[in-house]
């Protein structure tokens, strides 16, 4: 493959098809995130710029419920940083992928490309990466996520309370679905998640009952901090 | 309300985007600080796993039903299901459940 690379036209046309899969999955969560951007006031429009350009299911889900509570706009960066500092590893990592004629400006649209799914994709691309096929996969993906959202917000007015409920946890299984297959193979991360399972629960509990002012958002930010860097001290990895 | 939404979202936009493209343009070694790296390792999940819980149990109409739904999406994941039909079995499951509830 290194020797005969495939052109970018067939590499786009390979990300397409692989983003297929990546796209239905994402109409489907984007659409739960929808639910949950509508009940911190934002428009369809909003949902759908929001989604389009930030792509990030997590650190929206945040900032979003920031806005609902009218936090500062220092808080929304904070947030951003904490839930999205995955995507600064995975973009390390991709420095590494490249072939060295790749100009900067490729290495940055690839780079504004990266969520969970297409790094995954990108990253097994067989031999140094083309571009193309990041474009490609982000090309088929990225509308589903923002019309998913956008469809989201409407639908979360019209459909019945029973199927919002319903719908409201797709989000949720979709993070489940990242941080368990981790912790089943490594005990420290099994630990670090029911950690956090555990001292979210309690910490938001005891801050309800004393009524501390203590937003969600920074209480997620303040606790990932925590229990990240203690987990980093307790139980250091070997390799990455 | 004091904030306006759509700078809300440019800041979001601005900075996420940012948080992918710097790796790209500043660091072209590896980062050998063993504490930064852990640190960055551990992130992801520790963020998910707190914005997950006990938040699911409040998103959904009856709080046990949520909590249902974790667990059997935590068995589901464990069984090596992917992203895609694990949302759908925690959804399913809800739906099921406040049927009884």
């Amino acid at each position: 493959m290194k020797n005969n690379p495939m052109t970018d036209k067939t590499a786009f046309s390979k990300g397409l098809t692989h983003g297929f899969p990546i796209a239905l999955g994402y109409f489907a969560v984007a659409f739960s995130l929808g639910f949950m951007a509508k009940k911190c006031t934002l428009t369809p429009i909003q949902g759908f710029i929001g989604s389009f350009f930030t792509r990030a299911s997590a650190g929206e889900y945040g900032v979003y419920s920031l806005i609902v509570q009218d936090a500062g706009y220092i808080s929304v960066i904070a947030m951003s940083l904490v839930t999205n500092l995955r995507y600064l590893l995975m973009s390390t990592a991709l420095t590494q992928k490249f072939s060295k004629g790749t100009s900067l400006f490729k290495r940055i649209l690839v780079g504004c490309c990266v969520t969970d799914e297409i790094f995954g994709i990108s990253i097994g691309f067989p031999g140094e990466l083309n571009p193309f096929y990041t474009f490609g996969a982000f090309a088929i993906s990225t509308p589903f996520w923002a019309l998913g959202t956008t469809c989201g917000i409407i639908a979360g007015s019209v459909l019945p309370s029973r199927a919002v409920s319903a719908l409201s946890v797709a989000l949720y299984g979709m993070f489940i679905a990242i941080i368990i297959p981790p912790s089943k193979q490594n005990r420290a991360v099994c630990a670090a998640v029911a950690a956090s399972f555990l001292l979210s629960w309690l910490i938001r509990y005891l801050v309800s009952v004393s009524q501390i002012d203590l937003s969600s958002g920074t209480i997620t930010i303040i606790l990932t901090i925590t229990i990240s860097a203690i987990a980093a001290l307790v139980k250091p990895i070997k390799d990455l | 309300m004091t904030h306006s939404t759509w700078i809300y979202i440019l800041i979001m936009i601005i900075t996420t985007n940012l948080i992918r493209v710097i790796p790209l343009i500043l660091i072209r070694k590896e980062i050998r600080n063993r504490f930064i790296r852990s640190f960055l390792y551990y992130v992801p999940y520790v963020t998910l796993a707190v914005m997950t819980f006990p938040a699911i149990t409040e998103a959904t109409n009856s709080p046990l039903a949520g909590a249902v739904a974790l667990v059997t999406g935590i068995i589901a994941a464990w069984a090596g299901l992917s992203l895609f039909p694990v949302s759908v079995i925690c959804c399913v499951v809800v739906l099921i459940l406040e049927f009884f509830i």
